[in-house]
């Protein structure tokens, strides 16, 4: 549903995506994992449009992101997308957050778009904390709040962009099991992460990226117990030996 | 009642009037005028930016006195009409004020980190409702006490519109000590007048400030 053909992004002289070429097929969990700097969040970006391709093509069932504004504005609202660090609308409260989209993007009425924010706030074990502002929650919490409001656009699929790198260790684990709780009602996902143990568990596929370019990808079992590519090797190494 | 300092009173009372008219009605204006430059100078169009970049530039390299004198002469020769001094002592207020109000609005739009923009297109909000409603409300709250900053500016500055002869507060002053030889009087308490707008002002601000810093 999600595919790239040859896609290449410079920033001035730095290139930091060569020729990747990805399908993402729906219900597919693919984990992106790989050294920083290595082009992964960019990639990330470049699905949904918030980072132009310098070169190459991306298109969603089809559609082209190298489209007008109008389309492109569109085509982002059927991804979902996760951000390091949140991005809530600190000036709105918790229910706010989850109700603009729906709100200014797909016309909802008030009434309607507050049905789906507090069916989603439940979801993700909020619904206690719909009326405060973003600022009185914790890391994960506040994630939560944001796997909610982009699904409050019923996305096709959702991107995760180091979810939880920003958080503290004990607060992974909440943000994590509402991740599991959407791969298992079979959401199309593409998470960019450090947390080895849940590509392992709930990947369908890993790809791992060095220096702008996919280097392998497989099954998680296939990278992580049969690495093929050295440099997959020394970073499992090192990443594998830190946890 | 003899004593010059309250003699002049009734006088400085009348000015008070003309200079809140002309600072609030002109900064209103201005706000307006420096909230279109402000977003022009953000704008993707190169033209929008050059004309706000040069409207800031010229009217912050210039003294307001010339603008107003441009202004209150220079257009009314230009458009051979005779131009309102009221009038023109506003719109130089305007114009003056909405170019250091742009500045304050793009500085307050540029200090919004990327990451609201980003997650607001992210969603599918368009550029111009990511700004309407993610951007903007939260640039506002830190363009208070700039703002704020800025009256107390204006406010000071409508006082060299006593030179063409509008009625505000220093201008009464001087028609006052003009026919009475009290000038000491006359200024001091017409400059009591502006401090007493401008010291409860500013410690308005500072709470204000705190106020926003804490949350």
């Amino acid at each position: 549903m999600i595919r790239t053909r040859g896609l290449c992004k410079r920033f001035g002289d730095l290139t930091v995506l060569r020729e990747i070429d990805l399908d993402i097929h729906p219900g597919e969990v693919v984990c992106i994992i790989g050294p920083s700097g290595s082009g992964k969040s960019t990639l990330l970006r470049c699905l949904n449009g918030l980072e132009t391709a310098t070169d190459g093509e991306v298109t969603i069932d089809g559609d082209s992101l190298n489209t007008t504004e109008a389309s492109l504005n569109q085509l982002r609202a059927r991804l979902g997308m996760v951000f390091q660090h949140f991005n809530l609308f600190p000036h709105l409260s918790v229910l706010e957050n989850v109700q603009l989209a729906p709100r200014m993007v797909q016309g909802k009425t008030v009434e309607e778009a507050r049905v789906i924010a507090e069916q989603l706030l439940e979801k993700v074990g909020l619904s206690d904390k719909a009326h405060v502002r973003p600022d009185r929650l914790s890391g994960g919490q506040k994630q939560r709040v944001a796997i909610a409001r982009a699904l409050a656009m019923q996305p096709e699929a959702m991107l995760f962009d180091e979810p939880t790198s920003a958080l503290d260790p004990e607060l992974v684990g909440e943000v994590l099991s509402v991740m599991e709780e959407l791969v298992k009602e079979g959401m199309t996902m593409v998470v960019v992460t450090h947390e080895m143990g849940f590509a392992r568990r709930v990947g369908s596929r890993v790809l791992f990226m060095d220096e702008g370019r996919i280097l392998e990808e497989g099954t998680p079992e296939m990278i992580f117990d049969h690495p093929g590519h050295p440099r997959t090797r020394e970073f499992l190494g090192k990443v594998l030996r830190m946890s | 009642m003899d004593s010059p300092y309250i003699d002049v009173l009734p006088f400085l009372f009348r000015g008070l009037g003309w200079t809140l008219l002309i600072t609030f009605t002109g900064l209103v204006f201005g706000f307006g005028l420096g909230t279109i430059a402000g977003l022009a100078r953000l704008s993707r169009k190169g033209f929008c930016r050059g004309a706000a970049t040069v409207y800031v530039e010229v009217i912050r390299g210039t003294p307001i006195l010339a603008q107003l004198l441009f202004v209150y002469f220079g257009l009314s020769e230009l458009l051979s009409m005779n131009i309102h001094k009221l009038a023109a002592a506003i719109l130089a207020i305007a114009v003056n004020s909405g170019a250091y109000i742009a500045e304050i609005v793009r500085g307050a739009v540029q200090s919004i980190e990327p990451g609201q923009q980003e997650a607001g297109r992210s969603l599918g909000l368009s550029r111009s409702q990511t700004m309407r409603y993610v951007v903007w409300p939260q640039a506002m709250r830190r363009m208070i006490p700039p703002l704020g900053n800025q009256f107390i500016i204006s406010l000071k500055d409508t006082s060299l519109f006593s030179v063409i002869a509008v009625g505000e507060i220093l201008y009464q002053a001087r028609q006052y000590y003009s026919s009475t030889f009290a000038p000491f009087e006359a200024l001091t308490m017409a400059c009591l007048m502006y401090l007493m707008i401008t010291i409860p002002g500013s410690v308005y601000l500072r709470r204000m400030e705190h106020r926003l810093e804490g949350r």
